[in-house]
């Protein structure tokens, strides 16, 4: 061996060093700077409205019999025209996420027959202890599009009749 | 043995008793053929074609009768097209095949048509989860539609039928399971169907509407969500549900339940009763539970559970301890000396009872059951049989039923008298009154108010009705307490007991007499040896009373002044009553569902029930909370384990001898199979896996010569003028503490009604619908005039627990 040879490679080492320092950086700085999501990032989850601003769950609990990290609570009650939270007779009057306990698989979005639950972008999750890790309903639905189209709202009655959306004929 | 039949299914041979359908013989050699209309309990229509198999029969030669062979096998010919399982009985040499296919051609083709016009909201269906229709779409349908969406049907989707049922009409697959259930096994037309072709629908025929105490029955064997109960409704997906064995604690029958569990939101985290569902014990309940049984669960759940053991404390009742609670009372007990006197009831289980009279025993004092009907000693000594099961009683065997409305207190056991009746069984009912039951028996007896026991001893004479009574194969009586009191049942019983004496139908299985009770232990009250009291008020004033169970303070004026005058009283409860508010010590009791126990059916059968919820606050069971006051009295009563109280229990009284809470807990296999993966066949009722229970066998039956005690009823009241002869009826939804806090049943409730006849009525001035004021004997209560012309014109009905206290028959003025 040649006592040149360690030398060689230190230099070649180095090399590398030297080129990435003249390279465009990777790092973000987090948290001022954040990066974008891909558009199938399965993060904190978001129960969805339709338009009209009605609940999208139905409280079918279909999410949380699909979490495999049993995760979900999902607890419902019944819809009147007077007192409507989602169309139909359904709805969830408790919906808790243990986001301690979720490993953001994206079953639960996969089981929801109304696409409600959906796993959103959002992966800042913090707590301080294990309670507040618990989100309840008022947490993950999203907000009204319009003040006015808040929930529970008195609707015209006999309109909203159907829990699931009806399936329509395929048209090709 | 009925003649038995051979016949193939899938290559399997299997013998079965002639009669039985294709379906069934499959279900027995462990063959399932999806069905939806044909259901074990009832007659088959072969209505949705879902059971469709090829059948083949062997051959025979028209010229000699004789099997066509064929390589030494019978040649079998089979049908050219599909054939119903559920309608096709069983024949010799039969040859079924349910796996060709073209056998699943026709399965598949039916479950597509039945899902042209199904919703398919599965996800908020209560149905979902256990629904006969989605488990047989998995198994046997096609996966794909031909039909187009925009061609479903649609129908009305939340149609109450009643206040406890609701019905989705999209989802009926118009079986007419409900329909039979309620014609052919209830007896009660009230559902039918409406219109034709795809627009059929269910409709009630009745007003109210689903005028039926069986009515969650048909939830049970509906095969789709289309009927669900209102209780339930959307309570819980099933498999979010633990189930723990328990017994109904309404009425004597015993029915054998499963109560289904949940953490609830609602209940602020506690984990609640969601439902109760029938339990399968055929020879108790079948697979039935009536509405009361079903719904009226709410109680022990109820905001008013006592939490916490309280003493008087400067007149208001404030916290205690444990400790210084029974301490307290059993200072108290001590003190009084001969003066200590139990009042316990029936909603109690044995080993409650037996823990109660031991201490009175030990102490000095006496244990009286909170109770106006007498009687259960001769049950004890005459009671049915061991091995005794109403439903197999049919051609050739009698049932009597005196004084007593069974529809109203006894619900399963109306519908399994019924039954006996509809398979031949000789129905005899003698009530003063037109009853349900009436329509099914062979003979009525009317008798007026007062004539109970002659109307039994008539049967001594020789008549057609008597001749019948003796000479059945197997006679069983039931004896109630409609128009009678203490003395009145005690002397009926006597009557009744001597009759199967003296006709033979004492000592064996399915003879015997039957007490239908107020509560749901009093035969256990019985066997244990509490006794009720003629005068009761008497019994208790001045003394150091101990309550257990009951509320005799908001049951009776008479009796709430007694107490008023007694030294001093410990009331041991699950809820707030009134009684509890005029005790010196509150102890809170759990609840049937929060331990365990076993209780005595009338048929005198012992069954355990189990823990299922956890128990409210610092309550303890009622056996333990006896022990713990009898240690502070220096009296050893078992506190700690129940199956322990049950071993001294079994010890102690002969004829639980030899009984343990293992044996309590064996099962055996039933007919017909319910409640495992294959819902569709049987319906949602559970499989019984946590015990049958044990029939005591009665004195009679031990050996021995019997002889019945006699009993002296009291002179019939004569009423003066302007006085009506006021008696007790019992009523299945009362205002007792166990039925009131489930709202639900509110409507059914309804007020307190006193039934005139209509020349009564007219005599008085009042119409159907008006309120009067009833009076008696320094107890006075507003009613609802109702009009009933089947009753005598001397006479007002007054349903007892409805707010007037009346306990035996009075002469009463209405106003
Ligand atoms: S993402 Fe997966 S683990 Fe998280 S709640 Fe949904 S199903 Fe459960
Ligand atoms: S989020 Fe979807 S799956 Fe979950 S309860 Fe609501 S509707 Fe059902
Ligand atoms: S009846 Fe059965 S198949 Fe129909 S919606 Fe309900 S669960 Fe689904
Ligand atoms: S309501 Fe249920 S049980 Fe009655 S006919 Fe329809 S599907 Fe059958
Ligand atoms: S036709 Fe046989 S099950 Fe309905």
């Amino acid at each position: 061996m040649s006592v040149l040879e360690p030398v060689v490679e230190l230099v070649r080492g180095l090399g590398q060093t030297f080129r990435y320092l003249f390279d465009r950086p990777v790092t973000y700085q987090y948290p001022e700077q954040k990066r974008e999501v891909r558009p199938r990032f399965r993060g904190r989850h978001v129960l969805k409205r339709y338009d009209n601003g009605l609940e999208k769950c139905i409280g079918c609990s279909l999410c949380a019999a699909a979490c495999p990290a049993d995760a979900i609570f999902v607890e419902a009650s019944e819809n009147t025209d007077e007192k409507r939270f989602s169309p139909g007779e359904r709805y969830a009057s408790t919906y808790e996420i243990n986001m301690l306990r979720c490993i953001y698989c994206g079953f639960c979005e996969d089981a929801c027959p109304t696409e409600a639950i959906v796993l959103g972008d959002n992966y800042e999750l913090s707590f301080t202890d294990r309670r507040s890790a618990i989100y309840p309903k008022e947490m993950l639905l999203e907000p009204v599009p319009t003040v006015d189209m808040t929930t529970p709202r008195k609707v015209e009655t006999g309109v909203y009749k159907r829990s699931v959306p009806e399936m329509k004929d395929p048209t090709d | 043995m009925s003649k038995q039949v051979t016949l193939t299914i899938d290559g399997k041979q299997i013998t079965v008793p002639d009669g039985t359908l294709v379906a069934d013989a499959a279900k027995l050699a462990g063959i399932d053929i999806p069905v939806f209309c044909h259901h074990p309990k009832l007659e088959p229509v072969g209505m949705c074609r879902m059971c469709l198999v090829e059948i083949g029969r062997p051959m025979f030669d028209r010229a000699t009768g004789q099997i066509v062979m064929e390589n030494g096998q019978p040649k079998i010919q089979f049908m050219p097209k599909l054939e119903t399982a559920c309608t096709n009985p069983v024949s010799e040499g039969m040859v079924v095949l349910t796996q060709t296919a073209k056998a699943k051609e026709g399965q598949k083709g039916t479950v597509e048509f039945l899902l042209t016009s199904h919703p398919l909201d599965c996800p908020i269906c209560d149905k979902g989860g256990e629904c006969p229709l989605q488990n047989l779409t998995m198994e046997h349908g096609p996966g794909k539609s031909r039909f187009i969406y925009d061609e479903k049907l649609h129908l009305d989707k939340q149609v109450p039928l009643g206040e406890l049922i609701w019905l989705d009409r999209e989802r009926c697959i118009q079986c007419a399971r409900c329909i039979r259930f309620q014609d052919e096994i209830a007896g009660e037309a009230v559902l039918g169907f409406d219109e034709r072709g795809r627009n059929t629908q269910i409709v009630s025929l009745s007003d109210p509407g689903f005028d039926s105490v069986f009515s969650g029955n048909t939830t049970d064997i509906c095969p789709v969500g289309a009927l669900t109960t209102a209780d339930f409704r959307f309570g819980a997906r099933p498999w979010e549900l633990k189930a723990q064995a328990s017994i109904c604690t309404q009425c004597p029958v015993g029915c054998n339940t499963t109560l289904n569990t949940r953490r609830e939101a609602k209940a602020g985290g506690d984990i609640v009763i969601k439902r109760v569902m029938p339990r399968q014990n055929e020879e108790v309940n079948e697979i039935w539970l009536c509405d009361k049984g079903r719904f009226a669960h709410h109680y022990v759940g109820s905001k008013k559970r006592l939490a916490r053991p309280q003493i008087r404390k400067d007149e208001k009742l404030a916290r205690a301890s444990w400790d210084a609670a029974t301490k307290l009372a059993a200072e108290n007990f001590s003190a009084s000396k001969k003066d200590f006197v139990i009042l316990a009831s029936g909603r109690l289980a044995n080993e409650d009872l037996f823990n109660l009279k031991s201490l009175a025993d030990h102490a000095g004092g006496r244990a009286i059951l909170y109770s106006d009907m007498g009687g259960g000693d001769l049950t004890a000594l005459v009671g049915v049989g061991a091995g005794t099961n109403l439903g197999k009683l049919g051609e050739g065997d009698a049932i009597l039923v005196v004084a007593s409305d069974l529809y109203e207190e006894a619900p399963i056991w109306y519908l399994r008298v019924k039954q006996a009746a509809d398979r031949g069984a000789a129905l005899i009912v003698a009530n003063p009154r037109e009853t349900k039951l009436d329509k099914f028996a062979k003979f009525s007896i009317r008798y007026s108010y007062g004539d109970e026991v002659k109307a039994v001893n008539d049967f001594g004479k020789k008549s057609k009705i008597s001749d019948e009574f003796a000479k059945a194969k197997n006679a069983i009586v039931f004896f109630g307490s409609e128009g009678l009191g203490l003395n009145g049942t005690s002397a009926v019983a006597s009557a009744c007991a001597d009759l199967l004496k003296e006709t033979g139908h004492i000592g064996r299985a399915s003879n015997g007499l039957i007490g239908v009770w107020q509560r749901a232990n009093d035969q256990g009250a019985w066997e244990v040896g509490l006794q009720p009291e003629e005068d009761l008020a008497k019994a208790l004033k001045g003394k150091a009373v101990y309550i257990v169970g009951t509320d005799p303070v908001g049951d009776d004026p008479k009796l709430a002044k007694a107490l008023e005058g007694a030294e001093f009283v410990a009331v041991q409860d699950i809820l707030e009553t009134a009684t509890t508010e005029i005790a010196d010590v509150v102890l809170p009791a759990q609840a049937f569902s929060e331990r365990e126990g076993t209780f005595t059916s009338g048929e005198r059968r012992v069954q355990r029930f189990y823990a299922a919820v956890p128990p409210t606050g610092d309550s303890k069971p009622d056996f333990v909370i006896t022990s713990m006051i009898a240690k502070q009295m220096n009296i050893v009563l078992e506190g700690t384990s129940v199956s322990v109280v049950f071993d001294i229990l079994a010890n102690s009284i002969e004829a639980f001898t030899d009984l343990s809470y293992a044996k309590l807990a064996e099962v055996r296999p039933q007919w017909p199979i319910v409640g495992r993966g294959d819902v569709y066949y049987g319906g949602t009722t559970y499989e019984n896996k946590h015990g049958l229970g044990v029939q005591l066998v009665p004195a009679a039956q031990v050996g021995g010569t019997v002889r019945i005690p006699k009993v002296k009823k009291e002179a019939v009241l004569r009423p003066k003028e302007k006085e009506l002869l006021a008696v007790p009826v019992n009523k299945l939804y009362d205002r007792g503490v166990t039925v009131s806090p489930a709202e639900l049943l509110d409507e059914r409730v309804g007020e307190a009604t006193v039934s005139l006849h209509p020349e009564a009525a007219e005599r008085l001035g009042v119409e159907a619908g008006a309120r009067v004021k009833i009076s008696f004997d320094g107890v006075s209560g507003e009613a609802v005039v109702k009009i009933d012309d089947t009753i005598s014109a001397g006479v007002a009905l007054v349903p007892r627990s409805m707010g007037i206290a009346i306990k035996e028959p009075v002469a009463a003025k209405v106003k």
